[in-house]
């Protein structure tokens, strides 16, 4: 394959294309801090060099941790010894330069969690003023399956091999050049890989604004180094707010219905979350399919608002946001506004068919907020189970509204105790892990509207969300039977989501928004970034708005500007200008949609406090950086670098042996040169 | 490949040139004019001859690699060709130079004879032709990687220094012999002046094959080198004297 890639570059000169092979597909591992710690991975500000060795076997391991004789190394790592003890070891040991993890399924482990075992143990609901016996998983351990490697500080780089063929190139030049032959060492010149990855922001969050600010202050051209994790949070709501009118909002009570946005892994931008996270989204969003007509038809007494929180693995950034503007009477509604909440957890993997309400038992030593909470429990009991009164609420945004105000609700979940998802926040929470399989032979197209298993489990349980909500808000009972979640759309949501399609069919809409933002969820981060608006909020805003909205005839400038037209209101509603499903001949109408979906900032407190030092927000910022890449070469021993100076010191101790009998070059050199020759003969001889 | 190597080869191909310089051509401005004057002859043929060879790449089938390897080749050899025609117009500059020179001068003989024009000349295309050999080759051995991961030899530093060492020295010898069979009209030897330039660079088109094109090149250096050492007047009466007298 090598000789291949030079036959190409025949009539490339380029002495560095002869040296280096760019590798082009990398996945890093990039750093992040808080208040008080920096986790995630660092490499040398002009890259770490090691000879590979691929990691196979234990003897492997010991060969690059005590044995080999050509430190340092950087690891391939096959997938079985990505675990906790093998990359503890390499953390201590001064011989490893750097590690390229294999990202595949052969050889994967039962079970993988890089997050902790108890996640946002430090700013949730539970403290010592607050449960204290139930704080810090002291009642119930969510992920017993967490390593914790995701927040562990590495001062090497870790890259991902997603790519196949590329990992065939390194463990081609592994094996042609560095591959032990019975046991003996391999001989130079040995195959090497170099990682660029170096980070900008070090130690904490303080520190990194701190010297943000410095610049930002006092330097011409400032130089930023990291960046807070901001996003925006998607809301809806079935009766229109005015959202011009922040605070409280007048003759309001609501109903939230919530679900977070976000995932993370390991690496940087890879989060498919399937079972953490698209459970729940494509639930809520089948939920809003459902319920929208008949609370159009037939509308309850209270509002129901649909909300989803971006920047939840983070200390709960989204939903910290959203309480701290409810509290500042900065939002459209506030906390005296809401009736109750329902939160939608991981609701993907229920098996027998079984779903767990989790509620607070702090909060519902309060007799009006347990019997509020009872009233709720009672209308979602047809699948579901109560939990008992001990028992603490998993991680779950409902838990920052209870820090502020200990309003009933509850948490909906497949599990009872700990998560039933053993890939919880890792790369590896993929459709599989969702068992979402299709039958042989299917096109991609006929794949889209396939009802998978996965597709029915879920609208089962949109379709529960979508009745009891309709009851808690009041609606009446014989209404119920017309609230039904398709298991087509979910079907249709579930394999764009978790599979790398483009989004081209979804929903038989393709979206465009001036100025041409156009939509392509061609992976499936869902990461929280701090530069620019991840694929998921877009998609996740476009869907409500054509699942909520209604279609106008309005004009394109018309649709920019809806103010100067009396019968649109700006306050009320978003208006999105939509580029229609394409026609047999390929054409589109474009067309304009009014829905009441509106983003909402997703940025912690804390920044816009100044306190980055903070307990109560999160604080989460990710570094900068310049560039990250990688590249193979191969390195020659030392004994040849030394070679080269030999030759040329004998090169150059033959000629001024020449020119030192001067005679023989009288005609053109004046006497007495001796002070200048003898200078220059040392410094040609470093 | 890394600070080692750098140096090492920086040092074999331009250390010699680099000597030469000092001690016999810096002190003399008139020398150093003459030196940079060659440079730049020999920089202006390079301009031709990769214009031509541009050109003809760039009509010609980019795919076909017998056909690039051919257009190649007939590169090399017409910048040769090209190199001794400049060579052969710059010794007429000088020529005239000299007149005008010996005609300011005080003493009414030229400050500088042509042998040692010849030799500063030669010296100048040597320079100017080892750096563009070589420094392209020099930057990209700094970096931590060495030639060899698509099959190349890793001796290709070392033989790259080596090979810029002997051209360099080549073309000082031959712009001694070149310029003395102008003066002397002995045509025969600008032919073979002209035809050993072309099996040197016809022996560089044998790379990697190393051992096909070093040592031929070396002996070619080494022939040169007495050639040139006899055809500027020295003998083998003068080299034993110079030897034996004590330093």
């Amino acid at each position: 394959m090598l000789k291949g890639l030079m036959f190409l570059c025949v009539l490339c000169s380029s002495v560095e294309q002869k040296i280096y092979v760019v590798l082009n597909e990398t996945v890093p591992c990039v750093r992040l801090l808080n208040a008080t710690h920096q986790i995630g991975c660092q490499s040398s500000i002009s890259g770490d060099t090691g000879v590979l060795h691929v990691l196979e076997t234990e003897s492997d391991l010991d060969w690059i941790l005590s044995s080999g004789p050509h430190p340092p190394y950087m690891v391939i790592m096959e997938t079985a010894f990505f675990n906790r003890s093998v990359m503890m070891r390499m953390k201590n040991s001064s011989r490893v330069a750097g590690v390229a993890v294999i990202i595949s399924k052969t050889g994967l482990a039962d079970n993988f969690s890089p997050h902790t075992t108890c996640p946002n143990q430090n700013t949730g609901v539970y403290s010592e003023s607050y449960g204290s016996d139930l704080a810090n998983c002291n009642g119930t351990v969510w992920n017993p399956l967490g390593n914790g490697l995701s927040y562990e500080d590495f001062s090497f780089p870790v890259f991902a091999l997603k790519d196949e063929n590329q990992t065939q190139v390194l463990r081609k030049c592994y094996e042609d050049h560095n591959q032990r032959v019975n046991g003996s060492a391999p001989q130079y010149p040995l195959c090497a890989m170099q990682l660029f990855s170096h980070m900008h922001a070090v130690t904490d969050t303080v520190t990194c604004m701190r010297r943000t600010d410095l610049q930002n202050r006092f330097s011409i051209n400032p130089e930023v180094l990291c960046d807070p994790l901001s996003d925006f949070n998607v809301w809806t709501s079935t009766r229109p707010l005015n959202n011009s009118a922040k605070g409280h909002a007048a003759d309001e009570s609501v109903v939230i219905a919530a679900t977070r946005l976000d995932g993370r892994s390991f690496f940087w931008e890879q989060a498919p979350a399937a079972e953490g996270t698209v459970s729940g989204i494509v639930t809520l969003l089948a939920t809003i399919q459902a319920l929208y007509p008949v609370t159009q038809e037939a509308p309850p007494p209270r509002n129901i608002f649909f909300s989803f929180f971006q920047g939840e693995a983070f200390d709960y950034i989204g939903s910290s946001k959203m309480v701290y503007d409810m509290e500042k009477n900065d939002f459209v509604i506030d906390m005296n506004n809401v009736h109750s909440m329902l939160e939608i957890g991981q609701v993907g993997l229920r098996s027998g068919r079984s779903l767990w309400m989790h509620s607070d038992p702090v909060s519902r030593q309060n007799k009006s907020v347990d019997t509020e909470v009872s009233e709720e429990e009672g209308k979602l009991s047809l699948f579901s189970h109560a939990l008992s009164r001990s028992q603490p609420l998993p991680p779950s945004s409902f838990q920052r509204f209870l820090r502020a105000r200990r309003i009933p609700g509850l948490v909906l979940a497949d599990h009872n105790t700990s998560f039933t998802n053993r890939y919880y926040e890792s790369m590896y929470d993929d459709a599989e892990n969702l068992n979402v399989t299709y039958p042989p032979g299917l096109t991609p197209d006929e794949q889209l509207v396939y009802e998978t298993d996965a597709a029915k489990s879920l609208a089962e349980v949109a379709t529960l969300v979508a009745r009891s909500l309709y009851l808690q808000a009041g609606g009446e009972e014989k209404n119920l039977n017309n609230i039904t979640a398709d298991p087509k759309i979910v079907s249709h949501m579930t394999s764009t989501n978790t599979h790398t399609h483009t989004l081209t069919l979804t929903l038989s809409l393709s979206l465009s928004l001036s100025p041409s933002l156009s939509l392509s969820l061609s992976h499936t981060h869902r990461h929280m970034t701090s530069s620019h608006t991840p694929p998921v909020t877009r998609f996740v805003q476009y869907i409500l708005a054509n699942l909520t909205g209604t279609v106008t005839n309005l004009t394109e400038s018309q649709c920019q500007n809806p103010s100067e037209l009396s019968t649109e209101n700006k306050d009320l509603f978003s208006y999105f200008w939509v580029s229609g499903p394409a026609s047999v001949n390929g054409t589109r109408e474009p067309f304009c949609v009014r829905a009441s979906v509106r983003l909402s900032k997703a940025v912690s407190p804390a920044f816009e406090l100044l306190e980055y030092g903070s307990r109560n927000y999160s604080t989460w910022t990710e570094s900068r950086w310049k560039s990250i890449r990688a590249r193979i070469f191969l390195v020659a021993s030392r004994e040849l670098e030394v070679m080269h100076i030999l030759i040329k010191n004998l090169i150059v101790s033959m000629i001024f042996i020449l020119i030192y009998n001067n005679a023989c070059l009288s005609y053109f050199t004046p006497k007495r040169q001796n002070k200048l020759y003898t200078a220059f003969f040392f410094f040609l001889h470093i | 490949m890394t600070l080692a190597v750098f140096f090492g080869c920086a040092f074999i191909a331009f250390g010699p040139s680099f000597a030469l310089f000092v001690f016999t051509i810096a002190r003399e401005p008139l020398r150093v004019i003459i030196l940079i004057a060659g440079a730049f002859f020999w920089l202006l043929s390079l301009l031709l001859s990769s214009l031509v060879w541009f050109i003809a790449i760039k009509a010609s089938n980019s795919q076909d690699p017998s056909l690039q390897r051919g257009l190649l080749i007939f590169g090399v050899f017409f910048s040769v060709l090209l190199q001794e025609v400049f060579r052969f117009a710059y010794y007429r500059l000088l020529r005239k130079a000299n007149e005008g020179l010996a005609a300011i001068s005080d003493d009414d003989s030229s400050a500088i004879s042509v042998r040692q024009m010849a030799y500063v000349a030669g010296l100048g295309f040597g320079i100017m032709s080892g750096a563009f050999s070589m420094i392209n080759v020099l930057s990209d051995s700094l970096g931590p990687g060495t030639v060899g991961i698509f099959g190349d030899s890793q001796y290709y530093f070392i033989t790259a220094a080596l090979m810029t060492l002997a051209l360099t020295l080549l073309h000082t010898f031959w712009g001694v012999v070149f310029f003395e069979g102008c003066e002397k009209s002995r045509w025969w030897v600008i032919a073979a002046v002209v035809s050993l330039h072309l099996l040197v660079a016809g022996l560089s088109l044998l790379n990697p094959l190393y051992e096909g094109s070093l040592p031929p090149v070396y002996v070619i250096t080494l022939l040169m080198g007495v050639w040139a050492f006899f055809s500027s007047g020295g003998s083998l009466h003068s080299l034993s004297a110079l030897c034996t007298r004590k330093t």
